[in-house]
């Protein structure tokens, strides 16, 4: 069982919780943006092999969406945090 | 080599079977060869067997990082089917089940296929609809598939709880009788044992660490135990193909995820046939050991790691007591978990791709297995013409720029829902 810190509510158990996407992954602007990169954003996915950032969702609790560092090889957990902080400032 | 045969076992009795010949050569990798198939699984075995038996090709090796079916071959849930209603599937599919039929006899290699059948169970009109309408594309393209009511599904799996009162009632289910299961790691010997006796090189414990491009077409592949030329280069390497095409600056839709399957202590015979639920997602059969193997959904995070974790077991054991309450007297045994190449509709990709030379089979998510012999097949004949088979040619990697999706599911771009 993973222990994943909510950083509205703290230590809960993985079944609270809900991966949902790569945190890094940004909507192109839909006005502007020709058909290889809107194929890029909707279909392709870095699946990376180490650490990376992700979104979950804690749905069986305070139903907020949150950040999370982790490694897909191990499972550890790097760190996690709230939407609004600069956590992602640098990545890609 | 030697053909099995009951004159080779007699013979060998003499001896005690102590001079059983090794069933593949074990040799140094050479510095070239015409085609190097990275992953040595049930998909680059097959491919590397068809590739001779079929197209005369043998300068082939297969190079594999950790030992033969250490990968999904030797981790699934061997359940042999040919049950798809969408076109690009069905057929592909349904040659593979062929080739099924035949494989043992055409290894000389018992991959124990065992057509027990295979039972997709209804749990409300909805999915009796889409599964009659399923079994209706399946007989018009000549495959087996028979309605069955609670009655006849009662009768042919006396243990399964048919009454009311679960939390999924049972309505009825559509069976394909020729489907079944198959020995995994079987398939991968088999295959393997009959590339060797072409000549080809089968290579364990090399990973391949780079794959080398120059001006558009690929030149060979760097390896833990040395670099290896090689004209074309096919990878078949399941849930590690977003990583092996990075190498080659390819970004893939694919997602990589873990799925985890288990089994119980081994029992007297108790389910001649493989039983799976859509509703409850399990999937269940008794192996020839008397094991019963559970399997359900992936744990749904990304993940390498080859383990899953507590809830998803915990969650696939529910379901199954739900079906089958007697099964929740017996113990678990051994859980392990597989990487899965998920694809973003649910359909396999086998493919050529923009880099001269360079070769995609994956996207194989929960069902490839099934595959092994068909994808082979289809593979093979992709490499060895630099184009693909009129069976695969809806796999090619940009169906999803084209918009020529294969899915099933109707779930749309999604690693999770297939
Ligand atoms: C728990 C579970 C249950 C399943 N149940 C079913 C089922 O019931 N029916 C069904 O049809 N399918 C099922 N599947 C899916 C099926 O197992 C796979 O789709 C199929 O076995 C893939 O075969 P493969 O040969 O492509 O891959 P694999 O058998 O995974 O082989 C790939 C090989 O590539 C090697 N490799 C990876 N990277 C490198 C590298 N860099 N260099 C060299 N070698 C490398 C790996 O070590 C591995 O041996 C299941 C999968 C899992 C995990
Ligand atoms: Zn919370």
């Amino acid at each position: 069982m993973m222990l994943i810190t909510c950083p509205w509510c703290g230590r809960r158990a993985q079944t609270e919780f809900s991966y949902i996407d790569d945190a890094t992954a940004r909507r192109p602007n839909m006005d502007s943006v020709n058909e290889a990169e809107h194929f890029k954003f909707v279909y392709e996915r870095d699946s990376r092999r180490g650490v990376q950032y992700e979104l979950w969702h804690h749905h069986a609790g305070c139903g907020k969406f949150f950040k999370i560092h982790r490694d897909t090889i191990t499972h550890e957990i790097h760190a996690t945090s709230k939407l609004s902080n600069g956590f992602l400032e640098g990545v890609k | 080599m030697t053909r099995y045969s009951i004159f080779s076992l007699a013979r060998n009795a003499l001896s005690n079977h102590q001079n059983w010949p090794k069933v593949w050569r074990s040799p140094e990798p050479k510095s070239r060869y015409e085609i190097v198939i990275i992953g040595g699984g049930g998909h680059g075995l097959a491919t590397a067997y068809y590739l001779a038996k079929n197209h005369g090709i043998k300068n082939v090796a297969v190079v594999e990082k950790g030992w033969l079916g250490g990968g999904n071959t030797g981790r699934n849930t061997t359940i042999v089917r040919s049950n798809y209603g969408q076109p690009g599937n069905t057929l592909f599919y349904e040659k593979s089940m062929q080739l099924w039929e035949g494989l043992s006899k055409d290894l000389n290699y018992n991959v124990m296929m065992s057509h027990r059948g295979v039972l997709n169970l209804a749990h409300n009109d909805a999915q009796i609809d889409a599964f009659q309408r399923r079994g209706n594309t399946m007989r018009i393209n000549n495959i087996d598939a028979e309605w069955l009511s609670l009655n006849q599904v009662q009768v042919l799996v006396p243990l399964l709880n048919c009454s009311s009162r679960t939390r999924f009632p049972v309505k009825g289910g559509l069976l394909q009788p020729r489907a079944g299961t198959a020995r995994h790691d079987a398939v991968a010997w088999g295959f393997a044992r009959g590339a060797d006796k072409y000549g080809i090189d089968i290579i364990q414990n090399c990973e391949v660490t780079g794959i080398d491009v120059h001006a558009g077409e690929v030149k060979g592949v760097q390896t833990t135990r040395g670099p290896i030329r090689a004209t074309k280069v096919a990878t078949a390497v399941a849930g590690h193909t977003a990583h092996l095409c990075e190498m080659v600056g390819m970004r893939m839709p694919l997602e990589t995820h873990v799925l985890q399957a288990m089994v119980s202590e081994p029992i007297k015979p108790c389910l001649n046939t493989v039983v799976t639920s859509g509703a409850a997602h399990v999937y269940i059969s008794q192996s020839d050991k008397g094991e019963l193997v559970f399997g359900g959904d992936l744990d749904f995070y990304p993940s390498y790691a080859q383990r899953g974790n507590f809830p998803r077991i915990e969650d696939v054991a529910q379901n199954v007591v739900s079906l089958f309450p007697a099964f929740g007297r017996l113990r678990l045994m051994r859980t392990w978990g597989g990487i899965m190449d998920m694809s973003m509709d649910g359909s396999p990709i086998i493919s050529t791709s923009h880099i001269k030379g360079f070769f995609i089979n994956g996207g194989w998510c929960y069902g490839g297995f099934k595959a092994t012999p068909g994808s082979g097949w289809v593979y093979a004949h992709t490499i060895a013409n630099d184009a693909p088979h009129e069976l695969n040619i809806k796999f090619a990697l940009n169906r999803f720029e084209s918009g020529a999706l294969i899915d099933e599911s109707g779930n749309g771009a999604t690693a999770k829902a297939h």
